[in-house]
């Protein structure tokens, strides 16, 4: 299936799960990633059983913030 | 690694950093990258949804547009900036152990004195590398 994952069409197996696909991606310190799937935020307790489907777009957003 | 920023994008930058104190500003960077070298070309103002003095944090919908905006513009997302109303321009405890993306930069703005000051660090693994950050002009390009 094709999916688009920040910005970039990529072919992936029919079935990928949202964290085989943040494996693939190399994402870095996932726990602390927020992930949209057609602009909808995932919830955390639900990032392991999400299913990706064709057409989907995915985007990994890291949390930015900081303290002086 | 090099980072340019047009003295016109600062200018904007550190006005609305000022508007905003005492609380602390943020935002993200976009450009291109080639050879290793970073040009900014857009800056995204966003809301510290923290309205602290001391502290930021983005608001993750609002980052998701700005990335999405700067996708339309060809652009890169390249990093984040905020202000340090009160302290250096240097990252502070926090901002290292709450640095993920060691493919951001993060800029950090200083209104501590009279004059800004303004500096751009790689963050990786909580070791922090200055960038050397170049305000130029088209006159003024190296």
């Amino acid at each position: 299936m094709t999916i688009t994952v920040a910005g970039e069409k990529k072919e992936y197996k029919d079935g990928l799960t949202l964290p085989e696909l943040i494996e693939a991606e190399n994402v870095e310190t996932p726990e602390y990633v927020t992930v949209s799937i057609n602009d909808e935020f995932i919830l955390t307790e639900n990032k392991a059983t999400t299913v990706l489907n064709e057409g989907d777009s995915v985007e990994f957003l890291y949390f930015m913030g900081g303290g002086q | 690694m090099i980072i340019r920023i047009d003295y016109k994008l600062y200018d904007e930058l550190a006005a609305y950093a000022r508007e905003h104190l005492p609380e602390e500003a943020c935002g993200l960077i976009a450009g291109t990258e080639e050879d290793g070298e970073r040009l900014i070309k857009k800056v995204y103002f966003l809301e510290n949804i923290d309205h602290a003095n001391d502290h930021f944090t983005l608001d993750p919908r609002e980052q998701m547009e700005a990335i999405k905006d700067m996708r339309s513009l060809g652009l890169k997302p390249l990093g984040n900036w905020h202000s340090h109303p009160e302290s250096p321009s240097r990252p502070s405890v926090e901002d290292i152990k709450l640095a993920f993306d060691s493919k951001a930069s993060y800029m950090i703005l200083s209104l501590m004195s009279k004059e800004a000051v303004f500096n751009s660090f790689h963050i990786e693994n909580g070791e922090v590398t200055k960038e050397d950050l170049r305000i130029i002009s088209e006159e003024y390009y190296y």
